[in-house]
């Protein structure tokens, strides 16, 4: 149960003033403040969660985007940034004294610049638009979450977006090279460029990831990549999970850092297999998909070198993508998980912690036991090479109880990922949802150093308010309503 | 000077005393940045690897561990820091064993960092005391983990100013199995540049990327023996055209008539390595008095030289980071050339670094920020004051 925090009743009291003046201030900005209109915005893809914001502004430029918000710290205004708005831990959902600040019409890919191998985009550019603007000459962006179609850039440099293939090309952070800013009274600046490393305190390495609680991302220059020659995927079925976890340590281990490196368990397995047919092998406990890419002798190299390991690791099947058909069939099932498990149970909520990978077999086995104390399904799908788990667990909102029960399983998950040496949340960010979890992780003076860096940037703690930090203040009535089958929002986005 | 015995007394000191502190353990770098007028808080107890566990590819030690015992024990496993921390000593003329929380704080990457990122990309969490004297933990010890601010990112590269590192925890990578280095001459630096952005716009994976006249390019692969082969091959082709496009000939002819290597020819092995542990450690430049590191963009490069004509450079990073050798600091003609980044006057004697900004200058904006970052830290200025300035 995560509530909002209260809001500010003179704020709410001044709403007409407040409209009033920003469309006196800003004739051609476009602003959003019905209700009808307002729903579109809110809530993200933490659906159970959703609050009507005072009102949506639309800006098309950095320089509007400075004024902007220049007129709310004048105002005393809380600001939400929302780029597609498909955050999983609620990044996106807004507050009702809040204004949302909506960046998707800061869409135009500004510079590609093949010389220094970066691409500079406004911030409201789709993640896969980019790979889209470079594709021509053989690169592309490495970051690809599984939302890559609608999620923006802005947004991945605020969660710090990762994807399967981060394990070898890294995550948002690692491919970044700098960002226009602006500050919550409404400088600009900029933080980094086309150059590697900062000059002074590393404020883009901060700005990563910090969910929009320091400012709005207007532009990012990121590194692009030639596309590598070939790739091949291994789909390697284990009678148990502990010889699939073995087997990963095994890959790690001999040097060998694949693409990327997926797991499965049965459940999870079954649900795909039934939905898209993969051909995935149903008598497999544990399926690991092993992804290869680079040169065509180095792939064939490394997928003889795994599959040697998985024979060691008494692999029960083991085989080898012959075809780019066929490795993306190998795929079409880890890639339908999410939706192969909504086939299961109405509803279903997904985890994100990480743990060190050879806990990998240990938290399975914990999941197992709690999932029969809960009395709720769970499906197990991992980045098995990083150690990041997606449990989803399986729940029907529309029992009474059952939704709450689905989220304290989810806490106790996330509470084992920190027991065991690991984090609660690997890519899909603390925000809203996991905000109450963060003292579990971190003591009181650890939040009070992340507390005092945020208030550097944001001494009225009007950015984004009620995320990432545990609430200090007194709570409002909850916000969340029940969203069930059919009511998913993004139900086009693979999630993986 | 004062010799706290673990991070306890660390904060026991920040809290007792009132004056500036300066925190450091090998002094390897101390010759690095404004001069600072404090008194020095050996932090040399603080050593040992407090944990490593080599399948996870992560290892922890107290920030005073020398860089070579954590390097050695990491060998033992077949695997390294693979941002490959440079050894500057010969460049500074300074003694003294670098640590791994003096490479952390100094954000010390070598010519890998092109390819797999700087000490910062790799540096996963951390145990401090603040200038607040207030112990704190911050990231973790997996890779993947975006729980509160990368504090790690904000530390690395703070030269001490923001908190005292007690404790690091790093990623590491394994050994690749085999390494080379292609050599090939190139006449003056925009070819180079252009060669070099040939190669790394390739699917070749190269892992490190320079140009110094008398080298000539060098470009590294690293990885599997089936993998290095093929990309060998793959590499010669994608340079081929790109040698083809014209030279410079005043450029060239600028260089004198040593410039470049003679025909293309491969490093293997430990030749391969020697010639990056020169390059990291910019250790051509150790004979001057003055080194400028400059980070730019790396089509920059070439006209930054020609701007500058110094007496000696070296280029790494495929151009990014520009080396300038020099016997006169020259401030306003370095910085006046830049057309995009930093440059950072590395080395040079101390009455030098006392009076030129040793950092660029931030705009007005970014100082502001930067001087209340460092309040929400150190409100008193005690760590390293000045340091970074």
């Amino acid at each position: 149960m995560i509530c909002f925090p209260e809001p500010d009743p003179a704020i709410l009291a001044r709403r007409p003033a407040i409209l009033a003046a920003l469309r006196d201030a800003f004739p051609d900005l476009a602003i959003i403040d019905d209700t009808l209109r307002l729903a579109a915005y809110e809530t993200d893809a933490l659906t159970a969660y959703r609050q009507k914001p005072l009102a949506v502004a639309l800006p098309d430029s950095s320089r509007q985007v400075a004024r902007l918000l220049a007129f709310a710290y004048r105002e005393g205004l809380k600001v939400v940034p929302r780029g597609a708005g498909t955050s999983l831990s609620g990044g996106a959902i807004p507050a009702a004294d809040a204004l949302i600040v909506g960046l998707g019409k800061l869409n135009r890919i500004v510079d590609v610049d093949w010389a220094n191998r970066c691409v500079v985009a406004q911030c409201g550019v789709p993640n896969l638009a980019i790979t889209h603007a470079v594709a021509e000459r053989g690169f592309y962006y490495a970051p690809d979450p599984s939302s890559q179609i609608a999620c923006t850039i802005g947004g991945n440099v605020a969660e710090n977006s990762g994807g399967v293939h981060c394990l070898k090309y890294g995550l948002t952070t690692h491919n970044l090279l700098g960002v226009e800013l602006v500050l919550p009274d409404g400088e600009l600046v900029r933080l980094g460029g086309r150059h590697l490393d900062s000059s002074h305190y590393d404020l883009l390495g901060i700005v990563t990831g910090s969910e929009g609680l320091l400012g709005i991302v207007t532009e990012a220059t990121v590194r692009i990549l030639k596309r590598p020659a070939s790739a091949r995927a291994l789909l390697i079925g284990f009678a148990a999970a502990e010889n699939a976890g073995a087997c990963v340590a095994a890959v790690i281990g001999a040097g060998i850092i694949p693409a990327g490196m997926e797991m499965m368990d049965q459940p999870a397995v079954a649900a795909a297999e039934a939905f898209v047919a993969a051909g995935y092998p149903l008598d497999a406990r544990a399926l690991l998909i092993v992804e290869l890419d680079g040169p065509r002798a180095e792939v064939d190299d490394l997928a003889a070198r795994v599959t040697e390991l998985a024979r060691a690791h008494a692999a029960t099947s083991c085989r080898a993508s012959s075809s780019e058909a066929e490795r993306l069939a190998f795929w079409a099932g880890r890639k339908a998980a999410f939706p192969a498990v909504g086939r299961l149970s109405p509803d279903y909520y997904c985890m994100d912690g990480t743990i060190p990978r050879r806990e990998l077999p240990r938290v399975l086995g914990a999941i197992g036991r709690m999932s029969e104390r809960y009395g709720l399904r769970v499906a197990n799908v991992f980045h098995a090479g990083d150690g990041n788990l997606h449990p989803l667990i399986l729940y029907d909102a529309n029992r009474p109880g059952e939704l709450e029960r689905a989220e304290a399983f989810g806490a106790e998950i996330l509470e084992l990922c920190v027991d065991v040496g690991g984090v609660l949340t690997g890519e899909h960010g603390v925000g809203l949802e996991k905000r109450d979890l963060m003292p579990y992780q971190f003591g009181a003076a650890d939040l009070s150093v992340q507390r005092r860096l945020k208030e550097a940037f944001d001494p009225d703690g009007r950015f984004n308010p009620g995320k990432v930090f545990p609430l200090l203040h007194r709570c409002a009535e909850e916000g969340r309503v029940h969203v069930h089958r059919g009511a998913e929002r993004f139900p086009e986005l693979p999630r993986f | 000077m004062l010799k706290p015995r673990d991070e306890a007394e660390v904060a026991e000191i920040i809290a007792a005393t009132r004056g500036p502190l300066e925190p450091l353990a090998g002094g390897s770098k101390r010759a690095i940045g404004r001069p600072v007028e404090g008194e020095a808080l050996d932090l040399g107890a603080l050593r040992g690897i407090v944990d490593y566990e080599p399948e996870e590819l992560v290892i922890t030690a107290r920030a005073a561990t020398p860089l070579a015992e954590v390097e050695a024990a990491l060998r033992e496993h077949r695997q390294r820091l693979a941002f490959e921390p440079p050894d500057w000593t010969a460049l500074l003329g300074t003694a003294g064993q670098a640590t791994l929380g003096g490479v952390i704080a100094a954000n010390a990457s070598g010519s890998r960092r092109l390819s797999v990122g700087a000490a910062r990309d790799h540096f996963l969490g951390l145990r401090a005391v603040s200038g607040r004297a207030e112990r704190f933990q911050a990231g973790g010890r997996v890779v993947k983990n975006v729980t509160g601010y990368d504090l790690p990112k904000l530390l690395a590269g703070s030269w001490g100013t923001l908190a005292v590192l007690t404790e690091v925890t790093l990623r590491v990578h394994p050994l690749p199995e085999c390494e080379r280095t292609l050599v090939m001459a190139a006449r003056e630096p925009a070819q180079a540049v252009r060669l070099m952005g040939a190669a790394l716009g390739s699917a070749c994976d190269v892992s490190c990327a320079a140009f110094a006249p008398r080298l000539g390019v060098a470009l590294r692969l690293e990885g599997f023996a089936p993998s290095v082969a093929a990309r060998s091959r793959a590499l010669l082709e994608a340079l081929d055209e790109a040698l083809d496009e014209a030279v410079d000939e005043a450029a060239a002819e600028a260089l004198g008539p040593d410039a470049g290597a003679a025909e293309p020819h491969w490093l293997e092995e430990e030749s391969s390595r020697a010639l990056w542990h020169e390059v990291g450690g910019a250790r051509a430049l150790a004979r001057y008095p003055i080194v400028w590191r400059v980070s730019v963009a790396p089509s920059d490069a070439p006209r930054l030289l020609e701007r500058i004509a110094p007496e000696d450079y070296l280029l790494d990073w495929g151009g990014g980071l520009v080396w300038i050798g020099a016997t006169r600091a020259d401030p306003e003609r370095v910085r006046g050339a830049l057309e995009s980044g930093h440059a950072m006057l590395f080395k040079a004697p101390r009455e030098v670094r006392s009076a030129v900004p040793v950092f660029e200058p931030l705009p007005a904006a970014l100082a502001a920020l930067t001087a209340r970052v460092k309040a929400a830290f150190d409100p008193a200025d005690r760590l390293n004051p000045g340091r970074m300035s």
